[in-house]
């Protein structure tokens, strides 16, 4: 039997004795998770249109998002994000609490090679994926919304 | 021949094993011999940590055994990280002529099969097998930032913090290292590195199945048979791989991985790394070896040879497994009690000392 025969046979094998993450518990957690998160954001909302009426909805959207994202930050720094995010999935990460803890745990991880070569290189290592996919899209968004 | 046997009564005689505050909690947690409450060593960064608790592993070893540092001709030992920083700086504050070695997980087997052939050929009187892995520095390496909220694949192993060192020597203990066989590397075609376990069963399958060919045994010779760290998944697929070859596995078998923690730890298949075969086999196996509960014992530590860059490439992940062979050869004098009988006096004073300076260590450690 030639090797790579072996090798495909040996990973059909494989593929099915993986177990597989169970799709009812892991959505249930997400949603709950996620659903906990935009309501505290929702919360932030209410409070800072009360505290401020005078403020404008995008810019009570901004203090919102401030304050979710400064509690993230806060939460990763005091080891407490990962285990929300460790039980929650998808729930914690598509929020930006997510994107807010992929770029203040590699800060926070890298220090110790230093500012320049720690925090600033390896900053975005998670999150630079993503603002380069959002950037890369709006440019192309921009041009054919330009043409319509 | 894979397998070399050795021919003049080559002896393992005192191991030492230092586990981290998760595996502390788990089951074998009478057998390590000691286990640390901080696991930064209070050092700043977990490479300077995991630095410290090798240093602090090769010294427990020597002073267990009996012998002084300049006792020890040749220190061979690696670990995880990239140019095995924590041996080869643990060698520099040694002063030992150092060997250094990388087979990822199975650096444990490996250095002790080196550290073997050496004394055994009249090489050298007294040689040190060391390793050791730490959770937090191999994550940097190898994962993410420990911080990130990141859900863990259900294949993925946990690697340990802690390790485990070996002396292996001429003087006369009740362990004896009878062969070993060095393992080839082999690629069964595995991509994804959150399932190693399917990657190195094949490895150690293989390692194995020549081992028990060239020493003309079967599994039923032996008390304990222990794989590295396949964890579940990959004991479950050497069970099969073996069968395929009409070699069974009973109940004298354990993977070190499985072993470490309980289920509650939620370690998903187990533990892993360098340090996991050697502080397992260091902490329970010597110690049950050295009672003569078991009498024969065949440890095959197993690892997976890709790095980061391999993976991101595209690359299979090559692995590689090898095998140590040991004996319980019953109520000999242990290198300890050896020099006691020679020299009493010295060895009283000796012992005391050696208790004062652990004792310090130890609070330091604490």
């Amino acid at each position: 039997m030639d090797k790579q025969k072996r090798n495909e046979n040996y990973n059909i094998y494989v593929e099915s004795k993986v177990p597989k993450t169970k799709a009812w518990p892991s959505l249930f957690k997400a949603f709950l998770t996620g659903g906990i998160i935009c309501v505290i954001g929702q919360g932030f909302f209410d409070l800072y249109s009360y505290l401020f009426p005078n403020l404008a909805e995008s810019e009570v959207t901004t203090c919102m998002l401030m304050s979710i994202i400064f509690l993230t930050c806060l939460l990763t720094g005091f080891g407490i994000y990962d285990v929300i995010g460790a039980w929650g999935g998808a729930g914690s990460v598509i929020p930006i609490t997510g994107f807010s803890n992929s770029i203040s745990s590699p800060a926070i991880e890298f220090k110790k090679e230093g500012i320049i070569y720690g925090i600033c290189v390896k900053m975005f290592t998670i999150a630079g994926p993503v603002i380069v996919c959002g950037v890369v899209g709006s440019i192309i968004c921009g041009i054919v919304g330009l043409f319509i | 021949m894979q397998t070399i046997k050795m021919k003049n009564n080559t002896y393992l005689t005192e191991g030492y094993s230092i586990v981290g505050p998760l595996e502390g909690k788990g089951p074998l947690k009478d057998y390590f011999d000691y286990i640390l409450k901080d696991d930064t060593l209070k050092e700043k960064t977990f490479e300077k940590a995991e630095r410290k608790l090798l240093e602090n592993i090769v010294a427990g070893a020597i002073d267990k055994s009996g012998l002084k540092t300049t006792d020890i001709q040749f220190f061979f030992g690696g670990d995880l990280l990239n140019q095995i920083v924590s041996s080869s700086y643990t060698a520099r504050e040694l002063e030992i002529p150092f060997i250094g070695l990388y087979s990822a997980c199975a650096t444990m087997a490996e250095s002790i099969a080196l550290a073997a052939i050496f004394v055994d050929n009249g090489l050298c009187e007294n040689a040190l097998a060391a390793t050791c892995t730490h959770f937090s520095s191999a994550e940097r390496q190898y994962r993410f930032p420990l911080e990130l909220g990141n859900q863990r694949a259900p294949t993925t192993q946990w690697t340990i913090t802690g390790g485990g060192a070996s002396v292996v020597s001429k003087l006369k203990s009740n362990v004896k290292i009878v062969a070993v066989t060095f393992g080839k590397v082999l690629d069964f075609g595995i991509i994804d590195v959150n399932n190693m376990g399917a990657a190195m069963a094949p490895a150690a399958c293989d390692t194995i199945r020549e081992h028990l060919k060239n020493m003309g045994r079967t599994t039923s010779d032996y008390d304990f048979i222990a794989t590295g760290d396949l964890g579940k998944l990959g004991c479950e697929i050497l069970f099969d791989l073996l069968e395929q070859n009409e070699i069974v596995l009973g109940k004298n078998y354990q993977d070190c991985g499985c072993m470490m923690y309980n289920k509650k730890q939620r370690t998903f298949m187990g533990g892993s790394g360098a340090g996991c075969s050697a502080s397992v086999f260091n902490g329970y196996i010597l110690n049950k070896l050295k009672k003569g509960e078991f009498k024969r014992v065949l440890l095959v530590s197993t690892g997976a040879l890709m790095s980061t860059t391999t993976n991101q490439q595209g690359d299979t992940i090559p692995a590689i497994a090898h095998a140590v062979e040991f004996e319980y050869v019953g109520n000999q004098i242990s290198a300890n009690n050896l020099k006691a009988a020679q020299n009493p006096a010295q060895n009283a004073k000796f012992s005391q000392n050696k208790s004062a300076k652990s004792k310090a260590k130890h609070n330091t450690r604490k």
